[in-house]
């Protein structure tokens, strides 16, 4: 319970220096804190929790920061190359010099969290909250306990917006003290509004920084958001992040989930479909070398009849990398004609690389399409052999097709700038000798 | 060039290959022939150097060197290419990635540096076209979805990129239709030259109309039980296998 504690006092010192502001965003701090009291951080006990330890968060000594300086050229060489509007964050606090959402089209509105309170937005007011307030794990509370920075998403109804939103999230090398930081994204997609939000984790190769990011999402009858996350951070980080998507009669949510970086991973992705016609598409890689654990836990709740997901999550994990999935898709009572796919595919590069994967189905319904499959192995033997009947050396043969294994994943990504990113980030990252970097380039100039 | 003497094979204790024995000179047509069973694909899938092949007695020299003792990989880099009677599916593997990776293995090998991309995109254009292939292929995965013609295609494709000193196809007429036959035919004959080799290996006389050999071996039970020029590919043709069988019988 000390380490609990801690973060609350972390807490009480900070909010003691805070200037006045609207009631009810006391009260859900001060909801979340209590909860998180009361839940303390999940153990090993924890079914949800068995795989991952988080001791070590738990017993670390985070400050907040004070100040969002850096680097301008580190942060341009960071910025993934998009044409699109963004609000960029370090360590948690917002970055103005390093944010630009100019030119927005009408009905839009992105707005950092900070100032959306200040203002006491509509947009806050009633939804902030919402789907983290009952029934979800503890780093949700006390991400609840801290919420004051991150991000506003509103679309009007029927506002489409071309570019891409990104919400940039540095972390950086503190000398005294690593930082942690509790983003809140909120996104409110009005009925057939139409976006793409990009959600980008990286920062300084050094940094040792806990984030502990919750993000809820919601879409409106017929809205359309494609969510990529690409956490790329540093390989000394924590990363905790929670999604939580709720979805109307025939909106879709495609979510792009890449995990190349990070000590520790773990990311909680739910989305409700309440009403029919509603698809989520959950696509997923996780990438782990070293001693990375990588943890990602998804659920569907297929909550209305006529309501369809698909998942695919591919897993790539060597050295003495620990790889975590649990997908599950639930089917309410009397939910029918609904469908549901999952898949889960690992690759072992090594020995000593690990993998726990669980699908679980829980249907009550009697009128579904519902498959999971789950395969972990080595590469395709046959297809090494064909590599080297090429001239290919053994370990070149196995970096391709790894590369490869990655790309079906990666195919479904139609922002070249994420692909191309994570390509390059898993040849680049596999061992010296699997380093096929050069190819990928190759391909890129052929497209031009 | 090769020299291939008194080869016995086995595979999973079964023996294939009887003691084989052919010599290819460079700037020579090879084609081996034979009934379904007869070894035909063993010979080159061991020169290849695929698994699953013991091979018992005998010896394969290439240039004066042990094959067998060569890694699967240095055969390749050293000129010998097999083109597959069916060609693996490599998913998530572009083409373009392919080509690129094994042209720079080959010149590796012989000491030079990677190709620049402009040469390199140049080159591909150039082999494509005369392939009669789509440039969209260089960025679809290795014969993921290929119809069979594509896949053969394919294969030449990449015996035009890296030029092989002895190349050996494996049925590359199967599953053609007369208008793939011509542009895989074309490609084969485009890399004769003095120096090098080609060896075909066929269950019908129909490639041997469109790629002429300089030799015909017919091969039955493991063994080469006769060899002649062309001709005797049309006699094939006319009398079948069982002619040949009962006369060495």
């Amino acid at each position: 319970m000390s380490d609990t504690l801690t973060f609350l006092e972390t807490l009480k010192a900070r909010d003691a220096g805070r200037g006045p502001e609207p009631t009810w965003i006391a009260a859900r701090r001060q909801a979340g804190a209590a909860r998180f009291e009361a839940m303390g951080f999940p153990t090993r006990r924890d079914e949800e929790w068995k795989y991952t330890n988080v001791l070590e968060i738990a017993r670390g000594n985070f400050a907040l920061a004070n100040d969002a300086t850096f680097s301008p050229a580190a942060a341009a060489a960071l910025t993934l190359p998009l044409d699109g509007y963004r609000l960029s964050f370090v360590d948690g606090i917002f970055a103005p010099a390093l944010s630009d959402v100019q030119g927005m089209p009408d009905g839009v509105e992105v707005v950092p969290l900070s100032q959306a309170l200040e203002d006491n937005h509509e947009a806050v007011g009633g939804t902030l909250g919402r789907l983290t307030g009952v029934d979800f794990p503890a780093f949700s509370a006390l991400n609840t306990a801290f919420m004051e920075e991150g991000a506003v998403v509103r679309l009007a109804a029927g506002c489409v917006v071309e570019k891409p939103i990104v919400l940039q999230f540095l972390s950086r090398v503190n000398v005294d003290k690593p930082t942690m930081c509790h983003p809140r994204i909120l996104v409110e997609a009005g009925s057939r509004s139409e976006a793409t939000i990009v959600e980008h984790h990286t920062g300084d190769a050094e940094a040792t920084n806990f984030t502990n990011i919750a993000t809820e999402m919601f879409l409106g009858r017929g809205a359309i958001l494609t969510h990529y996350k690409l956490q790329e951070a540093p390989l000394g980080d924590f990363h905790i992040a929670s999604i939580h998507v709720e979805q109307e009669r025939d909106s879709r949510y495609v979510s792009h989930n890449m995990d190349l970086g990070g000590a520790l991973v773990r990311n909680d992705l739910i989305s409700e479909l309440n009403g029919k016609g509603a698809e989520a598409t959950f696509n997923g890689l996780f990438f782990g070398q070293g001693r990375q654990h990588v943890d990602n836990h998804t659920k569907v709740n297929h909550n209305a009849p006529l309501t369809f997901s698909n998942e695919n999550y591919k897993g790539i994990l060597d050295d003495r990398a620990h790889g975590v999935f649990n997908g599950r898709v639930y089917v309410k009572r009397d939910s029918q004609q609904i469908e549901g796919f999952q898949s889960n595919q690992n690759l072992l590069l090594s020995d000593r690389a690990r993998v726990d994967t669980k699908p679980e189905l829980e249907i009550y319904a009697d009128d579904v399409k519902c498959t999971h499959g789950t395969t972990t192995g080595q590469l395709d033997e046959d297809a090494v052999f064909a590599l080297r009947t090429r001239g290919l050396d053994e370990q070149s043969a196995r970096g391709l097709l790894t590369l490869a294994f990655a790309g079906e994943v990666l195919e479904a990504v139609t922002l070249d700038a994420i692909s191309e990113r994570v390509e390059l980030a898993v040849a680049g990252k596999l061992p010296e000798r699997f380093n096929l970097a050069g190819l990928v380039e190759t391909a890129a100039a052929l497209n031009d | 060039m090769l020299e291939v003497n008194d080869l016995h094979v086995s595979v999973e204790g079964n023996e294939i290959l009887k003691g084989l024995t052919l010599t290819i000179n460079a700037g020579e047509v090879h084609a081996i022939m034979g009934p379904n069973g007869a070894g035909k694909s063993t010979l080159s899938a061991v020169i290849a150097g695929k698994e699953g092949y013991e091979v018992t007695q005998g010896s394969i020299l290439y240039d004066g060197r042990d094959v067998l003792e060569m890694e699967i990989e240095e055969r390749a880099q050293a000129g010998l290419l097999l083109g597959f009677q069916y060609p693996v599916e490599i998913p998530g593997v572009k083409n373009i990635y392919l080509l690129k990776a094994a042209l720079n293995a080959q010149r590796a090998a012989q000491g030079k540096g990677e190709i620049p991309a402009p040469e390199f995109m140049k080159l591909i254009k150039e082999k494509i076209a005369n392939m009669k292939m789509d440039a969209s292929f260089l960025q679809r995965a290795v014969n993921e979805g290929f119809s069979g013609g594509e896949k053969k295609r394919n294969e030449i494709l990449q015996m035009l990129v890296l030029q092989p000193r002895l190349a050996m196809l494996d049925e590359i007429d199967s599953g053609l239709d007369i208008d793939a036959m011509r542009v895989v035919s074309d490609g084969v004959n485009s890399l004769r030259s003095e120096e090098r080799a080609i060896l075909l290996v066929t269950h019908y006389q129909r490639l041997l109309d469109f790629v002429v050999p300089d030799f015909v071996h017919v091969l039955v039970d493991g063994r080469i039980v006769k060899s002649g020029n062309a001709e005797l590919a049309r006699e094939l043709e006319a009398n079948g296998y069982e002619g040949i069988e009962e006369s060495v019988a």
